[in-house]
């Protein structure tokens, strides 16, 4: 194995003699770049699965169950279904910008992920920045969705992506003050500190100091992942199907996959900002941490965003569709307030040292 | 030649290539796209250069939000290529001078005798635990925290002169009353009238 490795790299320095850098380290990233997204792109399909299962159960239907035992083959079936089928190009549409539109959707959901910290030293990057990292690639997933509506030379989606647009710049700034108040109390924009930071007991996890900014960081992440019922720029009952109306086969399937990587995202960062991240609940609490004490960081942390998870198909199962002007006004009469004038009451608890957080 | 050495070149290859692109580009949408190529390119050497901070704020606010009310509104316009075609000769004199000035300052400002490793000497390579956004921080909060807030004051005051400008002509404004709206009972909407209908005669 060894000597197989040695003659690779010697072959690439033949190949490349100005190269200097680090084969290794190039591969080593490029491996966890792999071992991070086949298993997010595994949990992306049997998410949809999930959600079918369980808004099925909560309409009183069963769901999907034809498809291999209790229908657990479905995503694999839906996702042989997409592949083959035809992709159907508008005859007047910007056939670049329309195929650019759903790679400009996927590559920053998955981007983001490389510094996502999932127990204390399992990640892809450790970046000084990352929480800043996180909003400006997630700020570029709308060029997707611009993109699609406008390069589509169709009404619906471009009615579809006027909407996104303003919604998602709108709620980026509500999402952005929200975690400004999280970076005031941990002291820094890396993930791993702020993790690091709520270490201690479940009390000292920022979601009682923030609790007002975790509910406005939740309801915006379903308003920044286009779900319900904040799901206005697909809104079947207005606009048919928003910015997808003129996508088939792949092309839609690698949107439907990026806004399902988002959520997953918006969950774990909802876990990490505000429920100690890799945490067990159980720290602090006598013989309860010791019997937990086996469990691995990430399985807590997944538990944690599983639960997320499952609040996004809740609320989509409960709650009927907001009205447009609704969404837009809640985002700058109702949140932006509450998190501007939240970063205040921050900075008063750090002066006066209130509670185990500072 | 580094692996550094080869990043920034193709990083350098993209940024002119695409604002190159931008400027010749005929279609408004493209440019747009074209210019947020230009600036991901600024931001990767900035990255290079360990500005990790700097670059990430340019995407974040450049790329993340002015280029999509960029996009936004290239949308909704229906820009006519044959009125801006018409106006092209009159104003060429007028264009070419201003850019002979631009190019003469640019080249006094950039020039080569400006920069190169003889001038400015070749920025010295961080620890791995150097903190750029920390070292920002510390120059913007402590010795430059005056000329920092005035900044601040001043966008705020961009910002509520923008939103007074629009909210002229209060009295012609459409406006929704939420409160209204949510109070609102299903007698205030919907009248049940009972009419009883005229039975139809037998034929």
């Amino acid at each position: 194995m060894m000597a197989l490795w040695q003659s690779f790299v010697e072959l690439v320095h033949e190949l490349m003699p100005w190269f200097d850098g680090s084969i290794a380290t190039i591969l080593i990233i490029l491996i966890k770049a792999i071992a991070l997204v086949m298993p997010l792109m595994l949990v992306v399909a049997y998410f949809t699965y999930a959600e079918r299962k369980v808004i099925g159960y909560m309409q009183l239907r069963i769901g999907p169950n034809r498809v291999g035992p209790k229908g657990w083959l479905q995503p694999i079936a839906d996702a042989l279904k997409l592949m083959t089928k035809e992709i159907i190009f508008p005859t007047k549409a910007n056939i670049y910008l329309f195929l650019l539109a759903p790679i400009l959707a996927i590559a920053p959901a998955i981007a983001v992920w490389a510094v996502i910290p999932f127990d204390e030293g399992i990640y892809v990057a450790n970046l000084d920045i990352s929480l800043l990292y996180v909003l400006a690639i997630g700020s570029i997933g709308v060029y997707g969705i611009i993109l699609a509506g406008w390069a589509s030379n169709s009404k619906y989606p471009l009615l579809g992506a006027l909407r996104s647009a303003s919604l998602l710049v709108s709620y980026e700034i509500v999402i952005g003050f929200a975690l400004v108040t999280v970076v005031m109390i941990a002291g820094s924009v890396n993930l791993n500190d702020i993790v690091m930071a709520q270490k201690g007991s479940i009390l000292h996890w920022y979601w009682i100091p923030l609790f007002p900014m975790m509910i406005i960081f939740f309801i915006s992440a379903l308003v920044e992942t286009n779900r319900a019922p904040f799901d206005v720029v697909e809104g079947e009952s207005e606009i048919v199907g928003g910015t997808h109306v003129e996508y088939s086969g792949m092309t839609f399937a690698v949107f439907f996959l990026a806004e399902y990587a988002n959520m997953i995202l918006m969950a774990v960062l909802a876990v990490i900002m505000f429920f100690g991240g890799w945490h067990s609940p159980f720290e602090g609490v006598p013989y309860m941490e010791a019997a937990f004490a086996w469990v691995p960081g990430i399985i807590w942390l997944l538990a944690k965003t599983s639960f997320f998870m499952f609040l996004y198909l809740w609320i989509r199962a409960t709650f009927p569709r907001f009205r447009y002007d609704q969404i837009m006004r809640l985002s700058w009469k109702v949140f932006l307030p509450w998190t501007i004038a939240w970063i205040f009451v921050v900075a008063l608890m750090t002066q006066l040292k209130i509670g185990p957080w500072f | 030649m580094t692996f550094d050495q080869i990043l920034f070149y193709v990083f350098s290859f993209w940024f002119i290539a695409s604002s190159l692109a931008m400027i010749f580009s005929r279609n408004a949408a493209k440019a747009v796209l074209f210019l947020i190529l230009s600036f991901f390119s600024a931001a990767s050497i900035w990255i290079l250069l360990e500005a990790e901070f700097l670059a990430i704020t340019l995407i974040l606010v450049y790329v993340g939000a002015v280029m999509v009310l960029f996009l936004f509104v290239i949308k909704m316009l229906n820009i006519d290529k044959s009125t801006l075609r018409a106006k092209f000769a009159g104003y060429l004199p007028l264009g070419l001078i201003v850019a002979a000035i631009i190019i003469a300052e640019m080249t006094l400002v950039l020039g080569g005798n400006q920069f190169g490793l003889d001038v400015v000497a070749a920025p010295a390579r961080h620890a791995a635990d150097y903190s750029n956004i920390t070292v920002l921080a510390m120059q913007l909060y402590t010795t430059y925290v005056y000329p920092f807030e005035l900044a601040a004051v001043l966008l705020l005051i961009a910002i509520i002169a923008a939103i007074t400008l629009v909210h002229r002509n209060e009295a012609s404004r459409k406006k929704q009353s939420i409160s209204e709206q949510v109070s609102v009972q299903a007698k205030d909407r919907v009248r049940l009238v009972s009419i009883t209908s005229p039975k139809k005669e037998a034929k």
